[in-house]
């Protein structure tokens, strides 16, 4: 037994940065906590990631995390990303941000994002709530929820994330909560070797608003809700995965598929074109290491 | 590994754990999660005031790093000891 052992996540993190502004009992840092598992076992090049994410308390992984990485205006981590990814090829761009980010002020670009088959991962950590800003209803808030905005229940139809993704065109959705820890490595990892629009959800819990507001206790007597309430079915009907309050979370693969990404359909359509004058957008998209990959 | 009748001899280490104490927040997902149940939140206090983990019972630790994986502050994580140590 030494006492040099360091933490195995330690080399992905700004240790600087740490200990990190998560309230005790969120779930944002157990879900880095898998993606930093999830890069080990990948093999992917570092220096060849970049984390991009908007505003929110999922916001600040892309400070947290040690590589290459932006934190993008409200809404704009997706654009960004599209720009990012654009410009150099090379790159894997990876978006981390919360549902209130991505879906509901950046829904345009998620749906355009998905549509395009933008080759990006796109990891949304869904806490049904806007932490940072105090509690407000966001587009996955289930019905009958108390909020800052909506003291008496909130009335709304919430989104149904993997659908969403699925209907526009997302080719590998998956939901996980920061429960299922090893199956979320997973599909981190899974997610990371392919290409196309990839998008995971992750249920998390918010101990400081969503909790507190309804009177559901701590993190962790949410992730044993998680526990108990979570059905796994992989490759289950998307339409079918809508979360209520307190109600059963359907969790798995959902989507896995391939579709010609925005540079292939770019690439395809002006070889045809303007033939041997087109310069190719270059693809230099190399799966990180097919052989020997840890487990 | 187990030989028979060996009730009274101590199990044999396979795993611990290492607590970096300053960053934890205690919200005590390792020890509710930890699939041996080795751990436990401490009875004293860290400096922001939270009950970090504690390793209670060492010989049940197999090392699997589960309280790694789950801790949302990356302040614990678990190695397994080799047999030869």
């Amino acid at each position: 037994m030494t006492e040099v052992a360091i933490n195995p996540v330690n080399p992905y993190l700004r240790m600087d940065r740490m200990p990190s502004i998560w309230c005790p009992g969120c779930g944002i840092g157990t879900s880095v906590n898998c993606f930093a598992r999830a890069l080990t076992q990948s093999k992917i090049d570092l220096k060849k990631t970049a984390v991009v994410s908007g505003i929110g308390c999922t916001g600040r992984v892309s400070g947290y995390m040690s590589v290459d990485s932006f934190h993008t205006t409200h809404g704009r981590a997706l654009a960004f990303a599209t720009g990012l990814k654009l410009g150099n090829p090379e790159l894997n761009v990876v978006v981390y941000s919360g549902e209130g980010d991505l879906i509901a002020i950046g829904g345009n670009h998620f749906i355009h994002a998905a549509r395009r088959n933008l080759d990006v991962l796109c990891v949304c950590v869904n806490n049904f709530t806007y932490g940072m800003t105090g509690g407000q209803v966001s587009p996955t808030s289930p019905a009958t929820a108390k909020f800052t905005t909506a003291p008496l229940g909130q009335f709304e139809e919430p989104f149904n994330l993997p659908y969403l993704a699925d209907s526009c065109g997302a080719v590998y959705v998956a939901r996980w909560t920061t429960f299922h820890v090893r199956e979320l490595t997973k599909a981190m990892r899974d997610a990371l070797k392919k290409r196309g629009f990839r998008f995971i959800e992750v249920i998390s819990p918010c101990p400081t608003l969503y909790q507190r507001r309804n009177r559901l206790g701590d993190g962790l007597d949410a992730m044993k809700y998680y526990q108990e309430k979570s059905v796994k079915k992989n490759g289950a009907n998307t339409s079918e995965l809508r979360i209520d309050f307190q109600s059963e979370i359907t969790v798995g693969t959902f989507v896995d598929r391939e579709r010609p990404t925005f540079a292939d359909a770019m690439n395809a359509r002006y070889k045809e074109v303007l033939g041997p004058r087109y310069v190719p957008c270059p693809d230099n998209y190399v799966p990180p290491q097919a052989k020997g990959e840890g487990t | 590994m187990s030989d028979a009748g060996g009730a009274a001899k101590p199990k044999k280490v396979r795993g611990t754990v290492f607590v970096e104490v300053e960053r934890c927040k205690g919200c005590g997902f390792c020890v509710e999660f930890c699939p041996p149940r080795a751990l436990d939140l401490d009875t004293g206090f860290n400096k922001k005031g939270y009950h970090p983990p504690v390793l209670t019972r060492e010989e049940d630790c197999t090392g699997c790093d589960l309280c790694g994986l789950y801790c949302p502050d990356f302040a614990i994580f678990g190695v397994i000891i080799k047999k030869s140590a």
